[in-house]
C-alpha cells in the first residue's frame, strides 16, 4: 500500500532478524558475528535474487535490446556486407567508384538468392521515397535465370533506373551501412541531415508536436485525477467504516475491469446519442448533443477515470496516518479551519500527492488504447506510433528512437518534478 | 550426493521439455471471435474428426509478433492465418516456409490472388460503404464513394479507418478517379495532394475507428450515417443483431488473407495435411453459411448455397468493379503517408 507501511514493515523485519552475539571471549565474538552477518547478506541476496535475474532476463535485458536498436543498425550491412565496407571506404563525395557498384551488384544477387533482399530494401525506403521498389526492381533483375554479371555494373544499374545514379540514393546507403546511426533518433527528433551532413529542421516531422500532445493530455489527466482524486480520498479516510469500505470498492471496481471494457462502456456513454447527451437533452439544457467523443474531451474522461485509483489508494494510505490531533491543535490555537486544513493537514498529505501525482502521469504517457477508442485523429499519442512501427510496419529502429525520446523525456521530467517536490519538503520515496 | 541428484534433476527435467516440443500437437492460429468458431465448425472439427490432432489459438496481427516468435527459436505456432501485407512482408523477411502447392491440390486449384510463393489464400473479404437502411430508404441508397463525401444529400458524420491505408483510395474514387486507375494516381505526389484536399472536404464530418467491430455499433447507435467497414461485420450485425444494414458494393476495396507455415515448424507434414483439408471446395463452400467471406478455391464457388452468394465478395455482380487493396504500395508507403495523415489530421 501506502509508502509509509512498506518502510515500517520493513524496518520492522530488520529489527526481527537482528543478531543476538552469543556469550564467549571477544575475539570469538567479533568472528561469529562477522560470520553471521556474512550468513545474513548472502540470506538476502538469495531471496532477492529470483526475482532479480526474473526482471533481468524478461525486463531489462528485451528494453535494452530495443533501446539499442535506435542506434545500432545492421539491416543493410548485415545482408549487404560488402557494399557495407565499399561505403566505410568511400569518402561520401559525389558517386561512390566502379567497385562499390560491383559490390551492390554482387550483394543484391546473392542476398536475393538468399531471401534477405528484402531486409535491405526496407532499410533504404526509410530514407529514400520510393527506396524499396528500387531495389526490389533490381533484385528481380539480376535474379533473371538468364541474367549474367555485367563487366559494368555501373552501366547496368543506370539502365534499371536513372536513381542510381543520384547522390541522394548513395548518401542514403552509406548513412545506412551501419553499424551505428543517428537516423533513427534524428527522425525521432523531426531533424533532417543532408548529403553534406547539415542537419536542419525536417518540414514534415510530426513526432516533436506529438510528443508535446502526449505531456500536456497526460498533464490535464494527472491533474483532473488529483482535484477528483483528493477530495475522494479525503473522504475515504476520515468517514465511517460502511462508507469507506463502499467508496474503496467503487475506486478499486475500475481495476477488476478490463481496459476495453471500460473504454466500450465510456463510448456507450459519450456517443452522440449516449446517455449523457439524452438526458441533458431531456433536461433541456441542451438543443443538440455536445460533441462528447472522438476528441479530447473524451479521452481525458476515459483516461481520468481509467487512473483514478493511482492517485487516490497512494493519497488515502498517506491520509491514513496523519494524526488527527495536528489539526485539532491548530484548531484549539485560534486557526480557522480552512487555514488549519491548508497550512497543516495539505502539507502532511505532499507524499501521497507526490506519489499519486507520479504514478498517475507516468501511466497516462504509455496509453494509446483509449485515445484510439474515444479519441478524434489528432488525439494520439506517442505509444500510438511506437505500437505502429513495431506491429504494422515493423521499423523497430524509428520505435525504438521514439520510446527513447519517450523515456528520455520522462526521466527528465521526473527528475524536475523529484526536486521541486522534494524541496518543498514533500515526496518520499 | 546431493550435487548428483541434482544434475539427475536437472537432466529429467531438460529432457522432458525437449519431449514435450518436439510432442507438441499441430497448433493453427487464426483471428478469433465470430469467424474463428465459423473455421471451427468447417474446417478444425472435421480435421480432428478425420483423426487429426491439432489445437487453434488466436493473435491480433502484426508481422512484429511473427519476426519476434520466429527469430526466437520455438515459435510454438505451425500454421497462421495472415494479412496480405503480413504475407508479404513476412516471407520476404523468410519468415514462412516456401509453400509447396503440389502438396495442397497445386496451384490451378485455387483463384489467381490465392496463390503466392509463402501463402495460399483462405478468404476474400471486402472493405465496403455500409449504411443503415432503416435511417436511409432505398430510393434515396448512396451508390458509391462520392455519396460518402457528399454531406448535402447524406447529413450527419461518416466513419473511416484510424490511418492513411484504405482512405486514401476511398477520397480519389469518389474524386472521380477509376477504380483501376487508383494506384496509378495515388503513386503521384499530386495523387497524394488530391487525395488529402478531398478528406479535408468532409474532415469536420468525420471520425475514425480503430478496431473493426466499432463500424457496426456506430451505425447501430445512429452516431454515422455512413461508415467503411468489412462486408462480414455487417453481415453478421444483420444475422446475429437483426439489423438492416445495407452494402454498397460498388467501389469495394478487397484484399485476401491467407494460410502461412512458420518457418521451422516441426509440424511440417501435419500443416500440409491441414492445408489440404481447408483447400477442399467441399469444406470451403461451407464456410460462407457462418460468415459473409468469399473462399478462394475455384471449385467451392458454385458449391455455394445460391441464396448466400449475394452477401460474398466473390459473387460476380460484386466483384465487378471492386479492386484488390495494393500490398506493395502500402508495404513501400504507409510509414510515409501515415505521417502525413498525422500532420493532415492535426491541421485545423
Amino acid at each position: 500500500m501506502g509508502g509509509a507501511e512498506l518502510s515500517a514493515a520493513a524496518s520492522g523485519a530488520g529489527a526481527g532478524g537482528a543478531v543476538v552475539p552469543p556469550a564467549g571471549p571477544g575475539r570469538n565474538l567479533v568472528r561469529d558475528h562477522a560470520r553471521a552477518e556474512r550468513r545474513r547478506r548472502l540470506q538476502a541476496i538469495g531471496l532477492v535474487a529470483p526475482l532479480f535475474l526474473f526482471l533481468l532476463f524478461s525486463f531489462v535485458g528485451p528494453i535494452a535490446d530495443m533501446l539499442r536498436r535506435s542506434v545500432y543498425d545492421m539491416d543493410l550491412a548485415g545482408v549487404w556486407p560488402r557494399t557495407a565496407a565499399a561505403m566505410h571506404a568511400w569518402d561520401g563525395n559525389g558517386l561512390p567508384p566502379d567497385s562499390a557498384f560491383a559490390a551492390l551488384g554482387a550483394d543484391i544477387r546473392a542476398s536475393a538468392e538468399a531471401g534477405r533482399v528484402a531486409v535491405a530494401a526496407q532499410r533504404l525506403n526509410y530514407p529514400i521515397s520510393g527506396g524499396r521498389s528500387l531495389v526490389m526492381n533490381m533484385a528481380r533483375r539480376v535474379e533473371a535465370d538468364d541474367f549474367k554479371p555485367p563487366a559494368d555494373w555501373r552501366a547496368a544499374f543506370l539502365d534499371a533506373d536513372p536513381a542510381w545514379g543520384s547522390a541522394e540514393t548513395w548518401s542514403a546507403i552509406r548513412r545506412a551501412s551501419g553499424p551505428v546511426t543517428d537516423y533513427f533518433l534524428l527522425n525521432a527528433l523531426d531533424l533532417h541531415k543532408d548529403a553534406a551532413g547539415h542537419i536542419s529542421r525536417a518540414p514534415d516531422g510530426i513526432f516533436l508536436s506529438i510528443l508535446w500532445r502526449t505531456f500536456s493530455i497526460s498533464g490535464v489527466v494527472t491533474l483532473f485525477a488529483l482535484l477528483l482524486g483528493y477530495p475522494l480520498a479525503y473522504v475515504m479516510t476520515h468517514s465511517s467504516g460502511r462508507v469507506a469500505a463502499v467508496l474503496t470498492l467503487f475506486v478499486l471496481l475500475p481495476f477488476w475491469t478490463s481496459l476495453l471494457v471500460r473504454t466500450a462502456a465510456w463510448i456507450v456513454l459519450l456517443q452522440d446519442q449516449g446517455i449523457i447527451n439524452k438526458a441533458l437533452m431531456a433536461i433541456g439544457l441542451i438543443d443538440h448533443p455536445v460533441r462528447l467523443m472522438f476528441n479530447r474531451v473524451g479521452v481525458v474522461i476515459a483516461m481520468v477515470h481509467v487512473l483514478l485509483p493511482f492517485m487516490v489508494l497512494p493519497l488515502a494510505a498517506v491520509m491514513r496516518g496523519i494524526r488527527p490531533e495536528t489539526v485539532r491543535a491548530a484548531r484549539s490555537l485560534g486557526a480557522h479551519p480552512w487555514t488549519a486544513f491548508r497550512r497543516i493537514y495539505v502539507p502532511q498529505t505532499m507524499p501521497g500527492v507526490g506519489a499519486g501525482v507520479l504514478l498517475v502521469f507516468i501511466s497516462a504517457i504509455g496509453y494509446y488504447i483509449t485515445p484510439a477508442l474515444v479519441g478524434g485523429a489528432d488525439d494520439q499519442m506517442l505509444s500510438y506510433f511506437i505500437a505502429f512501427y513495431t506491429n504494422e510496419t515493423v521499423n523497430w529502429g524509428l520505435a525504438a528512437a521514439l520510446a527513447v525520446v519517450l523515456l528520455a523525456a520522462t526521466a527528465v521530467l521526473a527528475a524536475i518534478y523529484a526536486r521541486v517536490v522534494a524541496s518543498r519538503g514533500g515526496l518520499v520515496t | 550426493m546431493k550435487t548428483r541428484l541434482t544434475l539427475l534433476l536437472g537432466a529429467a527435467l531438460a529432457l522432458g521439455l525437449a519431449g514435450a516440443a518436439q510432442a507438441r500437437d499441430l497448433t493453427v492460429v487464426s483471428w478469433g471471435g465470430a469467424y474463428q468458431q465459423a473455421q471451427n465448425k468447417v474446417y478444425f472439427t472435421p480435421f480432428k474428426a478425420a483423426g487429426n490432432k491439432m489445437i487453434d489459438e488466436s493473435w491480433d496481427g502484426g508481422v512484429g509478433i511473427l519476426r519476434a516468435k520466429v527469430q526466437g527459436g520455438n515459435a510454438g505456432w505451425d500454421v497462421v492465418q495472415v494479412e496480405s501485407d503480413e504475407l508479404q512482408l513476412g516471407c520476404e523477411e523468410g519468415l514462412y516456409e516456401t509453400l509447396d502447392f503440389t502438396k495442397i491440390g497445386g496451384k490451378d486449384a485455387y483463384i489467381p490472388d490465392a496463390v503466392h510463393k509463402c501463402g495460399v489464400g483462405a478468404i476474400v473479404y471486402d472493405f465496403v460503404l455500409g449504411y443503415d437502411k432503416d435511417k436511409i430508404p432505398a430510393a434515396n441508397a448512396p451508390k458509391s464513394w462520392a455519396d460518402f463525401f457528399d454531406t448535402t444529400k447524406y447529413p450527419g458524420k461518416r466513419a473511416l479507418r484510424l490511418g492513411a491505408k484504405t482512405n486514401l483510395e476511398i477520397a480519389l474514387m469518389a474524386d472521380g478517379v477509376a477504380p483501376a486507375d487508383v494506384y496509378k494516381v495515388l503513386k503521384t505526389p499530386a495523387g497524394v495532394d488530391r487525395a488529402f484536399k478531398k478528406l479535408s472536404t468532409i474532415k469536420k464530418d468525420l471520425v475514425f475507428w480503430k478496431s473493426g467491430a466499432q463500424p457496426p455499433q456506430f451505425l447501430a447507435s445512429g452516431e454515422v450515417v455512413m461508415t467503411s467497414v468489412y462486408n462480414g461485420r455487417v453481415d453478421a450485425a444483420n444475422h446475429d443483431d437483426k439489423r438492416n444494414f445495407g452494402i454498397v458494393w460498388n467501389q469495394a476495396l478487397y484484399t485476401i488473407d491467407s494460410w502461412v507455415i512458420l518457418k521451422g515448424s516441426p509440424n511440417k507434414d501435419e500443416a500440409y495435411k491441414f492445408l489440404n483439408f481447408v483447400g477442399k471446395p467441399d469444406y470451403q463452400a461451407k464456410l460462407p453459411e457462418y460468415i459473409a467471406y468469399g473462399v478462394t478455391n475455384k471449385a467451392a464457388t458454385p458449391l455455394i448455397d445460391p441464396k448466400r452468394l449475394p452477401d460474398l465478395p466473390t459473387a460476380p455482380d460484386n466483384i465487378k468493379n471492386a479492386i484488390s487493396l495494393s500490398t506493395a504500395f502500402w508495404l513501400e508507403n504507409n510509414d510515409r503517408l501515415t505521417e502525413r495523415f498525422n500532420k493532415w489530421a492535426a491541421q485545423n
